[in-house]
């Protein structure tokens, strides 16, 4: 009885979200007369919250609306037939206690009405704690990091999530595809039906944290932990991108969520974190010139091409070129000190925090090797480690 | 003083102003000054509008076609920049030195000498400014709200310069300001008490205290920037201990007050085009004026609703959308008071008359998004997207600036002495109308769609709104061209104009004659209250 009531209201409510679409959806057509009625409104979003969120939108929207409607009525109903050339003599009257106080006592009264709902909503939201699992959310200059944190694996699972479009498309040399500025290498994985928290944070400067369908976002603030939470119950892929300004690249850091069925999900991680272990003991491996080239170039591409650009030219003067570069054909540890540490008060960061030593040490190979650079030495992983190791 | 001074030197008490350059560079008297402020904030507005051509040329099509993303960010920046300090802000200067002297039945501003120097470190603080943009490592690129660390350790090197000419257009602003008050308090004639002055002298008496109150905040928050990238300091750095969001809350406690120094003037100009256009009666003055009084007050406790998705405990987030929300009803009573205002007048709808209801409407459209702005679980939503672009330039372009427009065709006549050409105007008005909306409407549509602003390229779900915006940019800016040409014709050839140039104005300007002489009151006039009241 109980649950079919339930049901009922969802309906419902679904009838009457519809309902609000299809209208705004049709003045907003007439208005511009472009683009269909889903991309004129906000999206209802697949989480309690964002459902609640629309529904608050709509509710404010409309009372906007029908305010808008009767005050612009009698403004332009007073346009129309108050005018001079109408012959109409101009009333003397310049004050009304009464309407004044009208006019601000139901305007306080409406707001007070439109405030009740925005305040459950927004305790409804702040209703964190109770958690199945928490990801740490990590904003870099340009892109995010995702750490699952697990003590049953001492957060073993910790990736980047870069954009994926390649530059052809953003330059107009190849035709734009479907998810155009919106697709990752590797997208953040949660499961449907749990709890999953998320704390925020920023390793640079500030980003901020958006998935429209789930209708949460929360700046990365660097130095702060800031949470969000999500419940989703539809299982699929999700967008959405970076709010706050961070620099050159702030269009190009795209987030994508996606929502797999529970089992899905921890068959998912299981193998990735044991995959993940598996390369973790492999450091201490040697690898060929061919196989650090081969890695290197990846993750040249994904890390450093954004400034130093994919064929190493850099753009003088703020991103220096590799190729040719006297550090690229300088003492190796010294270009492996610069990768992991960074250069203070540049945009050079301190790969040694973001990449792990079979990254680091192939991607410094294939900068003494490539673009016309001949160092002519090997870099491994386990050099790395001793470096790290030494300081 | 200057008064007296030039006393002693001419015998010729009412002396026209000097001749070529040096009348421009010395003068202290308000017109000229004026004019000045008029034609620089004009002109910062065409450098502004091209940095905003830009912007929409390059968004016109999804994909990279003009510019690369670091110049883009500079665009914006300076594109913010330049229309708040050197288009908007200036212009109303400009009118307040134009307008408060005659409004107030004074010869001229309190302190004309401050006056000429808070005028001319203008040009400096912005040839300063713009002249990053051709620096190594460019310009500002960091935003018109220039948040830290952005800001400060990832910033170009060209910083420095930004940051000394944000304390110049400070130190103007507050000279501004002092003088403003000055004039205001000391200057009226007899007669004039505070609840007889205009309701243009009103808002720019307390749009002067709010300057005075938030420039220093600024000039704070730029001078911390200064020692955290000059003298290692760690005020917004978080890797020595500093906050970050200490940076936007004393930005936005500048910030907010700042939006209401771009507006309330506008609400001053507005009340006075529609009583005389409506031939009535302004219509309750009180609380127009107490109104006006409470948007000051509360425009200091509610700037973190620009921080809603910054990370605030649940009580901050509700004290500031509460106290968000309630500026909504000061904001309607103005806006029921100058539809009253209009209800049975006989209107004639002259160009001013157009921009002001143009202003009236348009500028509630953007209260409506700024309410829905307000509300903090659906700002999560809106915030830092198209949403609140829309929402800003609704109230900053058919508000701020059209009531500029408006103001600088109603009181031409008096300035000029000439009359400007009505089609021209109306012509300009409708292109204007059409450009703006064009422009902005479709951007409240890419803002719920879920675009996020400051991008210089796009997914392709939002390419339609984006095209129709650009397409309206362009008219929009190329109507402000013509605007120019109405303005050079008027003035090289209107017709002369009558001393009460419309048939309904009403105040002291409108007694003495056109075009007003270069000492405006030398005599204290007679304050009759159906020429001050309306
Ligand atoms: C009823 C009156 C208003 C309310 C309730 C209101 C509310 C808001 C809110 C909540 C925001 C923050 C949105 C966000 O970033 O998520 C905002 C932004 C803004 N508002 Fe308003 N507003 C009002 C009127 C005005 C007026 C009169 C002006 C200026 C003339 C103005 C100028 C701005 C500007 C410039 C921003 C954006 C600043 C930025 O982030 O770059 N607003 N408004
Ligand atoms: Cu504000």
């Amino acid at each position: 009885m109980k649950n079919q009531l339930c049901r009922m209201k969802n309906q419902l409510c679904r009838i009457k979200r519809q309902l609000w679409r299809t209208m705004v959806g049709m003045t907003s057509l007439l208005l511009t007369g472009v683009a269909a009625a889903d991309e004129l409104n906000l999206r209802v979003g697949v989480t309690d919250i964002s459902r609640q969120v629309y529904d608050l939108h709509m509710t404010i929207f409309l009372i906007c609306v029908a305010i808008g409607v009767l005050v612009f009525g009698v403004l332009f109903w007073s346009v129309f037939n108050h005018r001079k050339s109408k012959g109409v003599e101009a009333a003397t009257f310049h004050e009304s206690t009464k309407l004044e106080l009208a006019w601000t006592i139901v305007p306080t009264l409406i707001l007070i009405v439109m405030a009740v709902p925005a305040t459950q909503v927004l305790v409804a939201m702040y209703d964190t704690g109770g958690e199945d699992m928490s990801i740490e959310v990590r904003g870099y200059q340009w892109k995010w990091q995702y750490k699952y944190l697990d003590d049953d694996y001492n957060n073993t699972l910790s990736f980047f999530s870069v954009m994926s479009t390649p530059r052809d498309e953003i330059y107009n040399q190849s035709v734009k595809g479907d998810n155009y500025l919106l697709q990752v290498d590797e997208h953040l994985r949660i499961p449907t039906n749990r709890k999953v928290r998320f704390l925020i944070t920023a390793e640079d400067v500030i980003h901020a944290w958006w998935v429209p369908d789930f209708g949460i976002k929360r700046d990365a603030v660097p130095g702060m932990l800031n949470e969000l939470w999500t419940v989703v119950e539809e299982p699929g892929i999700y967008r959405g991108q970076c709010t706050e300004l961070c620099g050159k690249d702030h269009g190009f850091m795209p987030i994508v969520v996606e929502v797999l069925p529970e089992a899905e999900f921890d068959a998912w991680y299981a193998s990735k974190v044991s995959s993940e272990l598996v390369r973790q003991g492999s450091f201490g491996e040697t690898l060929s010139h061919e196989e650090l080239m081969a890695q290197g170039e990846t993750v040249y591409s994904t890390y450093c091409a954004s400034c130093h650009l994919a064929n190493g030219e850099g753009v003088a003067p703020v991103f220096p070129a590799i190729a040719g570069s006297a550090v690229a054909m300088g003492p190796r540890d010294d270009h492996l000190n610069l990768v992991i540490n960074g250069v203070a008060g540049t945009a050079m960061q301190a790969f040694g925090r973001q990449l792990d030593p079979a990254q680091l040490a192939s991607v410094v190979h294939y900068q003494r090797h490539a673009f016309g650079n001949d160092a002519g030495d090997m870099s491994q992983p386990q050099d790395v480690i001793n470096l790290s190791n030494g300081q | 003083m200057s008064e007296v001074i030039h006393a002693d030197h001419h015998d010729d008490h009412a002396h026209g102003p000097a001749k070529g350059l040096k009348r421009w560079l010395f003068t202290t008297n308000h017109k000229d000054i004026g004019t000045l402020y008029l034609w620089f904030s004009f002109a910062m507005f065409l450098v502004g509008g091209v940095l905003a051509l830009v912007i929409r040329a390059e968004l016109f099509q999804p994909g990279l076609q003009f510019v690369q993303p670091e110049f883009f960010n500079q665009m914006t920046t300076n594109h913010g920049l330049i229309m708040v300090f050197g288009a908007i802000m200036p212009a109303f200067v400009g009118l307040a030195n134009w307008l408060i002297p005659m409004q107030v039945g004074a010869p001229d501003m309190a302190l004309p000498r401050m006056n000429n120097l808070s005028f001319w470190i203008l040009p400096f603080a912005f040839g300063m400014m713009i002249s990053t943009l051709f620096m190594e490592g460019g310009g500002p690129n960091f935003g018109w709200t220039f948040y830290a660390p952005l800001s400060t350790t990832y910033a170009p090197p060209s910083v420095t310069y930004f940051i000394f000419a944000v304390h110049l257009m400070g130190a103007s602003s507050i000279m501004g300001s002092i003088n403003i008050i000055a004039t205001i308090l000391n200057m009226r004639a007899p007669g004039m008490t505070l609840m007889k002055m205009p309701m243009f002298v009103w808002t720019w008496l307390i749009t002067a205290y709010l300057l005075i109150a938030v420039m220093p905040v600024l000039a704070g928050a730029v001078t911390m920037m200064l020692f955290d990238i000059h003298f290692d300091t760690s005020f917004f750095n978080a890797a020595g201990g500093g906050d970050p969001v200490m940076f936007q809350h004393i930005f936005w406690f500048f910030g907010h007050p700042e939006v209401y120094i771009m507006i309330l003037p506008a609400f001053g100009i507005v009340s006075h085009i529609i009583p005389a256009f409506a031939r009535k009666r302004l219509f309750g003055y009180t609380s127009m004026v107490y109104a006006v009084a409470s948007i000051a007050f509360l425009s200091f406790i509610v700037w973190a609703h620009h921080m809603f998705t910054v990370g605030m405990p649940l009580a901050g987030q509700l004290f500031f959308m509460y106290s968000t929300m309630l500026i909504a009803v000061p904001t309607g009573v103005k806006v029921f008071n100058w539809i009253a205002t209009m209800w049975r007048g006989s209107m004639t709808f002259e160009t001013p008359m157009l921009f002001a209801i143009a202003f009236v409407v348009l500028f509630t459209m953007g209260g409506f998004s700024g309410l829905m702005l307000a509300i903090t679980p659906v700002d999560y939503q809106y915030h830092d997207t198209y949403f609140v672009v829309a929402h800003f330039h609704y109230v900053l372009v058919p508000g701020a600036l059209f009531s500029i427009i408006a103001a600088v065709y109603f009181w031409f006549p008096k300035w000029t002495g000439k009359m400007y050409d009505e089609t021209l105007g109306k012509i300009h008005f409708w292109l204007s109308f059409v450009g703006v909306n064009v422009t902005f409407f479709p951007q409240h549509f890419s803002g719920l769609a879920g675009m996020p602003r400051r991008i210089p390229d796009y997914p392709l779900q939002f390419a339609d709104f984006n095209m129709i915006s650009s397409v309206g940019a362009f008219i929009f800016g190329l109507s402000q061209v013509f605007f120019l040409y109405v303005i050079i014709k008027s003035i090289r050839s209107g017709q002369p104009a009558a001393d009460r140039s419309w048939e309904g104005a009403k105040g002291l300007e409108w007694t003495l004659p056109s075009p007003a002489p270069y000492h405006s009151f030398t005599h204290p006039p007679v304050v009759k209250d159906e020429e001050v009241l309306g």
